[in-house]
């Protein structure tokens, strides 16, 4: 057998097939490279206790409404984890998309416009604000912390006064957008067949990624690895689906949702623009010796994270089927920000992935459902959500410290 | 035959001349070696080949013909690569990316596969001990580190490398790795320009040393006949000067 390109050096301990990959992992984790480790376990934890304490908690019905209310908080931390990966950070998110909200349904109800004019009009609101961000903060160099907490308060006062006397709109409940947020769940026969596609095409990807390496001369993933990672996720969509689907199924603005995160997913790890973000995050002055072209990197994720939180808005909206002027008020910001630091994303730059994201909004919502369960009072869920938040920073501060101490930083 | 040649180099700031005069020549195949004190205008001359700073005045040669650069990016097209001292590598991409930082094979579905088959094959080239382009550049050592540096600049097959103060912040073992990198460099036929304050280093890999000082020509020696003293002497201006006399004291030991 002869050694592959990447396989040369005798240092290299060899680990092929399943076992090398799952070794892979834990020794990944033991440096301090939790990835996705502390979610998931924060996850089943939360879960276990939720369910002990009441045990509606996991029922079918339960589970599909936090994956509605999922959706909202859970794309504008998707534009949240985009600033933190440049080591940025917008704290105005939540103001935004209650101004977006605003907008729409000033645009859509009181004056009248048809709805896709009144979404589209919301969603470049929210893109021209980060467009604004952006060249406060390359022209002057001001902190994109002072910048959006200005704006926070700013964007507030705005979505006040666009609301004006009107106070609360209700969107009508016949409305395509409340129907899509509200009634639209996807068919069972077209879940399972996506959560076949979604593997399938995990499998293939991989094997043709494989191929294309081993032609190369480079080592690459076995048949079985890729086998056995395809048949997971299919067990685990194939479950969700299941499960879901005992009441009312998988709602369309979860998968909207889930669609985003994969786009993002692509856009982030595939991409030259997601290698800059990374590299943006890491390194701004190597990043620009390297001839990124740095200003434009910030310019794009802020627009990114505003407009997020503007399409954020109006899920928000349509799912609450009215907009009030305490739409993404209260803890709309710190959720979404939450979420994005629970799924991994640091608060250091440069890593973090789209998936945190996902994972982060479920914890989040699972906390938020739990505790409402529990009849507790928002006195609670506001302080135990603090907590939660608090705890995510310091796991993210001790593995960046481990990670240091084992050279991974 | 030289594939960069510099004459009549000057450059100031302001009131102060940074550089004045100043003539260099670099062959295919040779290790120059740039030596000066703080403020000799080492690294103005580094920003003047690497399209930093433009010269006020002066003509350079690359190849055979006058050209001027602009730019960092103008360098970079004529095949002049430049190797700063902090490296500018970002610690949480690993090799690979770093390499290709830039300059990505397929911008909109990244070709991950032919950009690792060329890493491989540049770090070959210097045979760097790099065991896997797959961790983070925080896992490597600093000689390590200024291997994939190196090993950048050589992406876009340049002619001349300048190498700003190697093996500055590193140890014993990981200098000799660097300066084995260098003299594969000249192996490989790239004209090698290193700037650098160790007279061992100096003395260990370069063919040539040009000394400056005070923004000005101060002798272009060729290694083998030279003594260290001689360029010290020629960096500090005389053979009585303070590190000569420091020297002569220790000599005689701790006498009143």
């Amino acid at each position: 057998m002869t050694t592959t390109t990447d396989r040369q050096d005798e240092r290299l301990q060899s680990r092929d097939g399943l076992r090398g990959a799952l070794t892979d992992v834990v020794e990944r984790a033991r440096g301090g490279d939790l990835g996705m480790i502390p979610v998931v376990v924060g996850l089943i934890v939360i879960w276990t206790v939720l369910q002990i304490l009441n045990p509606v908690f996991l029922s079918s019905a339960n589970l599909v409404n936090l994956t509605l209310e999922s959706a909202a908080v859970g794309v504008i931390a998707l534009g949240i984890v985009c600033v933190l990966l440049v080591g940025q950070i917008d704290l105005s998110v939540g103001s935004v998309s209650g101004l977006s909200g605003a907008v729409l349904a000033v645009l859509f109800v009181v004056k009248g416009l048809p709805v896709w004019l009144a979404i589209l009009a919301a969603v470049v609101l929210g893109a021209v604000v980060g467009w604004l961000y952006a060249q406060l903060f390359n022209r002057f160099g001001v902190p994109s912390f002072v910048i959006t907490l200005a704006g926070l308060l700013g964007f507030l006062g705005l979505q006040l006064y666009v609301l004006g006397t009107n106070g609360s709109i209700n969107l009508p409940f016949d409305s395509g957008l409340v129907s899509f947020a509200q009634f639209s769940f996807v068919p069972d026969w077209l879940s399972y067949t996506l959560a076949v596609v979604a593997s399938a095409a995990l499998f293939v990807s991989g094997y043709l990624h494989a191929r294309e390496r081993r032609k190369a001369g480079l080592s690459a993933r076995s048949v079985t690895t890729l086998a056995v990672r395809s048949a997971a996720l299919l067990v685990a969509l194939g479950f969700v689906v299941w499960y879901l689907g005992q009441t009312r199924g998988v709602g369309w603005m979860f998968v909207f949702f889930v669609a985003l995160v994969l786009v993002m997913h692509y856009l982030l790890s595939r991409t030259k623009w997601g290698r800059s973000v990374y590299a943006v995050g890491g390194n701004v002055e190597a990043a620009r010796r390297a001839g990124i072209n740095v200003k434009t990197v910030f310019t794009t994720v802020f627009v990114l994270c505003s407009t997020f939180a503007a399409v954020g808005g109006i899920m928000a909206a349509a799912r609450l089927a009215a907009v009030n002027p305490s739409s993404g008020g209260g803890d709309v910001n710190l959720n979404a920000i939450a979420a994005a630091v629970i799924g991994g994303t640091s608060l250091f730059g440069g890593r973090g992935s789209a998936f945190g994201a996902l994972l982060g909004v479920v914890v989040i919502q699972s906390i938020s459902s739990g505790l409402t369960l529990l009849n507790l009072d928002s006195s609670i869920r506001f302080m135990v959500t603090g907590a939660v938040l608090l705890l995510a920073v310091v796991v993210d501060s001790v593995s960046r410290r481990s990670r240091t101490s084992h050279g991974r930083a | 035959m030289s594939v960069l040649s510099l004459r009549g180099i000057s450059k100031t700031f302001g009131a102060v001349a940074a550089l004045t005069d100043i003539a260099l020549d670099v062959a295919a195949g040779e290790v120059v070696a740039v030596v000066g004190d703080n403020g000799a205008g080492k690294s103005t001359l580094v920003k003047i080949l690497s399209g930093v700073h433009p010269p006020d005045s002066g003509t350079i040669t690359f190849a055979g013909r006058q050209v001027e650069i602009p730019t960092p990016a103008a360098a970079h097209k004529l095949g002049i690569a430049t190797v700063f001292q902090d490296l500018a590598l970002c610690e949480n991409l690993n090799v690979i990316q770093n390499l290709f930082l830039g300059q990505e094979i397929r911008p909109l579905r990244l070709n991950d596969v032919a950009m690792e088959t060329r890493s491989w094959e540049l770090l070959r080239q210097l045979s760097a001990k790099i065991p896997s382009v797959r961790v983070p550049v925080a896992a490597l050592s600093g000689g390590q580190r200024q291997t994939v540096a190196i090993a950048r600049s050589l992406l876009g097959d340049p002619k001349i490398i300048i190498l700003d103060e190697p093996t500055a912040a590193l140890g014993v073992a990981q200098t000799a790795e660097v300066l084995n990198l260098v003299e594969r460099l000249r192996e490989n036929g790239l004209g090698v320009i290193m700037i650098s304050h160790n007279m061992a280093d100096v003395k260990a890999v370069a063919d040539t040393v040009a000394v400056l000082r005070l923004g000005r020509n101060n002798g272009v020696f060729p290694v083998k006949d030279v003594s260290a003293e001689d360029i010290i002497a020629a960096i500090t201006g005389a053979t009585d000067n303070v590190v000569a006399q420091r020297a002569a004291r220790g000599q005689e030991g701790q006498q009143p």
